[in-house]
């Protein structure tokens, strides 16, 4: 089971305490902050799980989502989404997306934590 | 039953509350208990001395006995019956109810004062959560910023030996999301605030142009005299910060002068003097085309017209190129409203007017006469479909006890109408559980 975690996410101190956890529990985290080329970042990093924010600047993480979902390579690859709008049409939509598991911000490092593990251990099986 | 026939119903009433027993009481005014029994059966008509010995006798007004629950008590509980739905209450016993037990009906009546408070409320923030981009952005940042600090936080609470550099690295986030925390809060209370109080202008050019229009009661006397011009007022409007917002407000200031030459407020002064808002003896009288009356109506000086008027303009498309509220008649600030508003009914057939009585879901039992007319905008080219524009005015009935009967039920907008079996539904309400 691989260990790789790509971090698209746009507030900085959500991006240093989320590598601090990630990392101390045996994770290789690479981060990236913008939207716009955030599918390219991807596909050079091979992760294992994407923790994706919902609102980004240069492209929703929305739109990253259908994109990388469009990518035969990308298919079945779990995607962890953050969003501060916690409205039951966003998740609907995130559904229908392809995302594999959404968490409303303010979310617990637990909670991540276990989507993280839950996450690749399911797709490794 | 009448009210008034109730005055024995609210003797036994007041006599139970009171502890009295009925022997007790009927020997203290000095009649036979039977006789008193009658009366408080409603079996005898009471007044005079009588009335008054027993409203002494049970320390209260005589009017009390007589008049029972105020009316706007029992408009209230017909309100709570018609929202709730029909066949749901005993709709013709309901002054039997108040004058029985007041002390319920009052509990009734706030709980659905307060009901009408809250859906309101739930209304405003459901069309700014949904539609308003800034809200979103503010929330947003609210949001990422708690998550921020939730997140560090527990890293320092939790986690038992941290290397004093990321320690360190930490309480220096922390610090730093927790002025932000605070200053991206109080920015969106200031926001709400600011909306709350109707004269924000939030760089939205439409908005920009309605607080134009607002600020001066939509009716511009310059104009109607000759004394200024529609660019001279715009030059001279703070509110009109963009081309686009400075463009739109041309636009209505052109219809307006254009509809002051055709209908001069002198003559549209003496006509209502006359015939007050009856639109059927106005329009033969005043002799312009509908669409003409009803932008004017709508633009008068304030209190020119009882009650005053709020009105509605849509192109084809639905999209509210207009509005001017009236008290009671809630209008989306974004996204659609309802289909129902006779507004869009008369974009379905052009240059015919629809009139229809309405009341408002959910709200108070507030009726209003909405008249529209839809007509071509605009000369169409031979290979053209002519664009039509639609106007709706809004004036307010004189309250009535039979509020809700015989008038059709409207909402404001799906998101936030509570009627479940409604044909024109889009999407589900957040107000009903059974969505």
């Amino acid at each position: 089971m691989g260990r790789h975690v790509l971090l698209i996410e746009d507030e900085p101190n959500i991006i240093e305490a989320m590598r601090f956890l990630l990392v101390r529990d045996g994770w290789t985290v690479d981060t990236h902050s913008d939207g716009t080329d955030a599918v390219d970042v991807a596909r050079a990093a091979q992760p294992d799980l994407v923790v994706l924010d919902m609102m980004l600047p240069g492209k929703s993480g929305m739109d990253i989502l259908r994109e990388l979902r469009e990518i035969a390579e990308f298919a079945n690859l779990p995607v962890l989404m953050l969003t501060a709008r916690g409205q039951s049409r966003d998740r609907e939509m995130a559904e229908k997306a392809g995302v594999s598991r959404f968490m409303t911000k303010p979310f617990s490092n637990a909670e991540v934590l276990t989507a993280v593990r839950d996450l690749v251990a399911q797709a490794s099986r | 039953m009448a009210r008034d026939s109730l005055t024995g119903t609210r003797i036994r009433d007041r006599r139970s509350v009171a502890g009295i027993r009925q022997a007790d009481l009927a020997r203290q005014i000095g009649i036979s208990a039977s006789y008193l029994n009658l009366i408080e059966h409603n079996r005898r008509r009471i007044g005079g001395k009588l009335l008054i010995n027993i409203a002494q006798a049970l320390g209260v007004e005589p009017a009390l006995l007589t008049e029972g629950a105020e009316a706007a008590l029992i408009s209230t509980l017909r309100e709570a019956a018609a929202d709730l739905g029909p066949n749901l209450a005993e709709v013709d016993r309901v002054e039997d109810f108040a004058g029985r037990y007041p002390g319920w009906s009052e509990v009734l009546v706030r709980a659905q004062r307060r009901l009408a408070g809250m859906e309101r409320t739930i209304e405003t923030l459901s069309d700014r959560l949904t539609h308003d981009p800034h809200l979103a952005a503010s929330l947003h940042e609210v949001l990422s910023t708690a998550a921020a600090i939730r997140s560090t936080a527990s890293i320092l609470a939790e986690t038992g030996e941290i290397e004093p550099e990321w320690r360190d690295r930490f309480h220096r986030n922390l610090n730093q999301d927790s002025r932000r925390l605070a200053e991206s809060s109080k920015e969106l209370v200031r926001y709400l605030d600011d909306s709350d109080s109707g004269e924000d202008q939030r760089g939205v050019p439409r908005e920009e142009a309605e607080a134009f229009m607002a600020a001066r009661g939509y009716h511009f006397a310059a104009l109607e005299t000759g004394g200024s011009t529609p660019e001279a007022l715009i030059r001279a409007a703070p509110e009109l910060t963009s081309q686009a917002a400075r463009a739109i407000a041309r636009g209505f200031l052109a219809q307006y002068v254009e509809d002051a030459a055709r209908l001069p407020l002198r003559r549209i002064e003496t006509a209502i003097a006359d015939h007050g808002a009856d639109l059927a003896a106005l329009l033969p009288r005043i002799g312009v085309p509908l669409p003409v009356l009803l932008r004017r109506l709508a633009t008068l000086p304030e209190g020119m017209l009882t009650g005053g008027a709020g009105a509605i303009v849509c192109d084809g498309s639905g999209s509210l190129l207009f509005r001017k509220p009236v008290a009671g008649f809630a209008m989306p600030r974004f996204g659609a409203p309802c289909p129902l508003w006779p507004v869009f009914t008369a974009l379905s057939r052009p240059l015919v007017p629809v009139h229809r009585e309405l009341v408002q879901v959910g709200r108070s039992s507030a009726r209003f006469a909405c008249t529209a007319i839809a007509w071509p905008e605009g000369e169409a080219g031979l290979e053209e479909d002519p664009l039509y524009r639609s106007v709706m005015l809004i004036l307010p009935l004189p309250a009535s006890d039979a509020a809700g009967d015989g008038h059709q039920q409207v909402g404001s907008s799906c998101r936030v109408c509570s009627r479940a079996a409604c044909r024109a539904r889009r999407e589900p309400s957040i107000l009903r559980e059974e969505f």
